[in-house]
């Protein structure tokens, strides 16, 4: 009952996140208007930044409680990634999205998420790329090496620990519309389709010859 | 212990190289000396009207002579040369790479520091095959040369004792790619380098050498204060391989710490005179970084 | 020609299959294989279901135990060599002649594949490979023109496998010390090559440099195009001037080799990258699968760009085109 009662809960916060994120991806209009970057064909376009400007006023709070729980939730459904992340599974990562006034900081083992302004000294390791890139990464659409050589993915600090959650994250196959539509249970069709036209119109469809 | 000579990896003047020779016959007391162009098969020839003397000269001073083959072997020509020197009777054949072993198992020989033995189980397969001296990779461990030694204690286990590191061989001439010439219109232009061409980070730091088709170190072996680990080893015999400094002196340095005659760190002050502004390393045998002394 | 796909992981493997690959090569996740990355490989038990999945759609696996074994600790490697034939593995691909040996004497059905690791360049040196461990394939070393990759495959009683795309060894493999001089670590040894662990960024007005081990590899502007920290594709200084003076930052894309190949005489084209992600393997092997079967029609490989998944975003015939000599 306690964990069913956590979990509405947790959809209900994500819907909060998704549906403003979807009704301002929306209102940017056409893919023209989103910034390309420029180093190679294969980019996946950036978050233009008076859209980062209106974001940022937004509270991190609700933010970091809704994706630590979907963060928990992930790793449960996918036990093969704390194995692959192996002697690095309580390193902590920190994820700078480069278009977004915001950063987090990612810890698999006890699974743990914040959400910060700016990231702190001390971490293990940093990745930083625009949010269509991350995500991208996350799923699998992009090769991270292919992102290094090209400049669009910095990374910083523990390359073993970056490398591992790389490999990790690769080997997982994550759907990210799929996790989010379980969180839903009944729910989860439409869920999944408005997740997946927010993500396709962000980081297009997966990574193709262009 | 034995010490041995490693041959000239550097293009030096024919003239020069058999003087070089000449006197390690007369006055250097190294018990194996390894002769031969192994690098660059284009070098050969300038030695070759030399190389019959220059045998002669270091047996008949009492020292046992090795014939280093080609360390990579591409064209038709090298192989029709590797070919030839594996079925020479004059001296041991030092196997650079395993293109010799088709026609020379069965017959004693030497392997050189360019093939992989890292284990005893290999070791044993080329002493099976008739090695009867093995040089073992620089980057070896001495840990691993230690098991090695007392796998096969019918071969004489050699350790690269003195000189810059042979790190890698390639097909390119780097030599040649840096002054923008083909490899085959090279014009020799390595012979300008008689101690390999020095490359260093973009911050000025030194780091390795260039020598044609062939990169080594910057720093410069130096094990003379781990000679007597090496002993315990059971390592039979000392690599010194040669560099543009006085290396009759630098044999003789070696010869008295085996001898018991100099400490090691007197030993390493001659060497450093020697071989001035050349830092040291050993790291390669405490299974550290190459270019670290330790 | 046969297809030959890297793969890291067992997702790797099914996107390598479902992309058209005839075989897919693999590691277990320590220190017997080339490719010893943190959170990549087979435990014994993916390496066994990714052999049914492969055997279930048609395709072969192919075991990589291609680092050189450590003394004392031979029975690692040799155990490694005895679960993958256990696990039903196509051929095993070896570089040590102390565990070909083994292999030729304990498994001696089964088929035994020489690493690039153990530079094999000419046909003497294969020939005594096939005649002393009864070795089926070479794979060949990227330092050959294709003229000749042609004139061994002749003289070759066993197939010739040959890399047509991705990282670009240009010194001769197996036979390279230079990421043990600065790290300790070797590909020989522990199966790295300029280990993650010793590599290190720092971003600057300048740009970013990368070091390994302490010595600084290359500095890159702020929108230069990079590739992986290795010592080979550094830039250096010299006193007859500054830069990539092995080689430039690049992969090989020998796309526009393939008919060459195949009238050489070659069995099987082999695509580097078991440390690559799915992205990489699904469009390199996909582009690839598209190249060959285009081939077989007798027809002209369309030429599509696979300039984003190469190092400094660009590619090279490395030595298959005569241009290093």
């Amino acid at each position: 009952m306690d964990r069913l009662l956590k979990k509405q809960k947790l959809a209900g916060v994500i819907s909060i996140i998704i549906v403003p994120g979807q009704i301002l991806l929306r209102a940017i209009g056409s893919d023209g208007e989103m910034s390309h970057s420029s180093v190679a064909s294969g980019s996946l376009p950036t978050i233009p930044p008076l859209l980062a400007l209106v974001i940022r006023p937004l509270p991190l709070l609700p933010l970091q409680f809704a994706l630590g729980g979907f963060l928990a939730r992930i790793l449960r459904r996918n036990p093969g990634l704390l194995d692959r992340l192996g002697q690095h599974r309580r390193a902590r990562f920190g994820i700078k999205p480069v278009d977004l006034p915001f950063a987090f900081i990612v810890e698999a083992t006890p699974p743990r998420l914040l959400v910060l302004r700016e990231l702190p000294q001390g971490l293990d390791a940093c990745v930083s790329a625009s949010l269509a890139n991350l995500l991208a990464l996350v799923e699998g659409r992009v090769d991270g090496d292919a992102l290094m050589f090209s400049r669009q993915l910095g990374i910083e600090g523990d390359m073993e620990a970056v490398l591992a959650l790389r490999n990790a994250i690769d080997d997982a196959r994550l759907d990210l519309a799929e996790e989010l539509a379980s969180l839903f249970g009944p729910l989860g069709e439409p869920v999944r389709r408005s997740f997946e036209a927010a993500r396709d119109r962000l980081t297009g469809s997966p990574q193709e010859q262009r | 212990m034995q010490l041995s000579l490693g041959p000239v990896l550097y293009n030096w003047a024919p003239e020069r190289w058999r003087d070089f020779y000449v006197r390690i016959a007369d006055e250097a007391p190294v018990d194996v000396v390894s002769v031969g162009e192994i690098v660059c098969s284009k070098r050969s020839p300038f030695f070759a009207e030399h190389l019959p003397e220059v045998i002669e000269r270091l047996q008949r001073a009492g020292k046992q002579v090795l014939l280093g083959s080609l360390i990579l072997v591409s064209l038709r020509r090298e192989r029709r040369q590797t070919e030839e020197l594996c079925a020479t009777e004059d001296a041991l054949v030092e196997v650079n790479d395993l293109t010799c072993l088709r026609s020379i198992t069965g017959r004693p020989h030497a392997i050189g520091p360019y093939v992989n033995i890292y284990n005893e189980t290999s070791a044993a397969f080329h002493v099976r095959q008739g090695a009867a001296r093995i040089c073992l990779p620089p980057e070896l461990p001495i840990s691993s040369a230690g098991v090695i030694a007392a796998a096969v204690p019918q071969a004489v286990i050699e350790i690269f004792a003195f000189g810059r590191v042979p790190l890698a061989i390639s097909a390119r001439c780097y030599h040649a790619r840096l002054h923008k010439l083909s490899k085959d219109n090279c014009r020799f232009v390595c012979e300008k380098d008689p101690d390999g061409l020095a490359l260093k980070t973009l911050d000025q730091q030194e780091f390795l050498t260039i020598n044609g088709v062939q990169t080594l170190s910057h720093a410069c072996t130096n094990l003379v204060g781990d000679i007597g680990a090496l002993r315990e080893a059971g390592i039979g015999s000392l690599r010194l391989s040669p560099q543009d400094c006085d290396m009759v002196d630098v044999v003789r340095t070696f010869r008295d710490v085996l001898d018991g005659h100099e400490d090691a760190e007197g030993a390493s002050r001659r060497l450093s005179d020697l071989y001035p502004g050349v830092a040291f390393a050993n790291g390669f045998l405490r299974g550290q970084p190459g270019f670290s002394f330790v | 020609m046969e297809l030959i796909c890297p793969a890291g992981t067992p997702a790797a493997l099914r996107s390598a299959i479902d992309a058209g690959a005839d075989a897919v090569y693999c590691g277990f996740n320590d220190e017997t294989n080339a490719r010893n990355f943190p959170g990549l490989n087979f435990s014994r038990d993916e390496l066994r279901k990714g052999i049914a999945f492969a055997h279930g759609r048609g395709a072969r696996i192919l075991v990589a135990i291609n680092t050189f074994p450590r003394a004392s600790s031979v029975a690692l490697w040799q155990r490694a060599v005895d679960d993958a034939v256990a696990a039903g593995a196509d051929a095993l691909i070896v570089a040590d002649i102390g565990l070909m040996d083994y292999v030729a004497k304990r498994h001696p059905g089964q088929r035994l594949h020489v690493s690039v690791q153990a530079a094999a360049a000419n046909p003497d040196a294969i020939a005594f490979y096939v005649g002393t461990f009864g070795a089926r394939r070479v794979v060949l070393p990227r330092v050959l023109s294709v003229a000749e990759i042609a004139e061994i495959t002749r003289e070759t009683t066993c197939e010739t496998e040959v890399f047509v795309f991705g990282g670009l060894c240009v010194m001769a493999e197996g036979r390279c010390s230079l990421s043990s001089y600065a790290t300790g670590k070797s590909p020989n040894m522990q199966g790295v090559c300029s280990p993650a662990s010793h590599v290190a960024y720092e971003d600057t007005v300048r740009g970013t440099t990368s070091r390994l081990g302490g010595f600084t590899i290359n500095r890159f502007a702020p929108q230069e195009a990079a590739g992986y920290p290795t010592l080979c594709k550094g830039r250096f200084s010299t006193a007859h001037g500054d830069g990539y003076i092995f080689e430039d930052p690049v992969s090989l894309d020998a796309t526009t080799l393939l008919t060459g190949l195949k009238s050489a005489g070659v069995a099987a084209l082999k695509i580097e990258g078991r440390q690559r992600g799915r992205a990489y393997i699904e469009s390199v092997v996909r582009h690839f699968r598209r190249a060959l079967d285009t081939l077989e029609q007798g027809r002209e490989a369309d030429i599509v760009s696979l300039k984003p998944f190469t190092e400094g975003q660009a590619t090279t015939l490395g030595a298959y085109r005569k241009t290093w000599r």
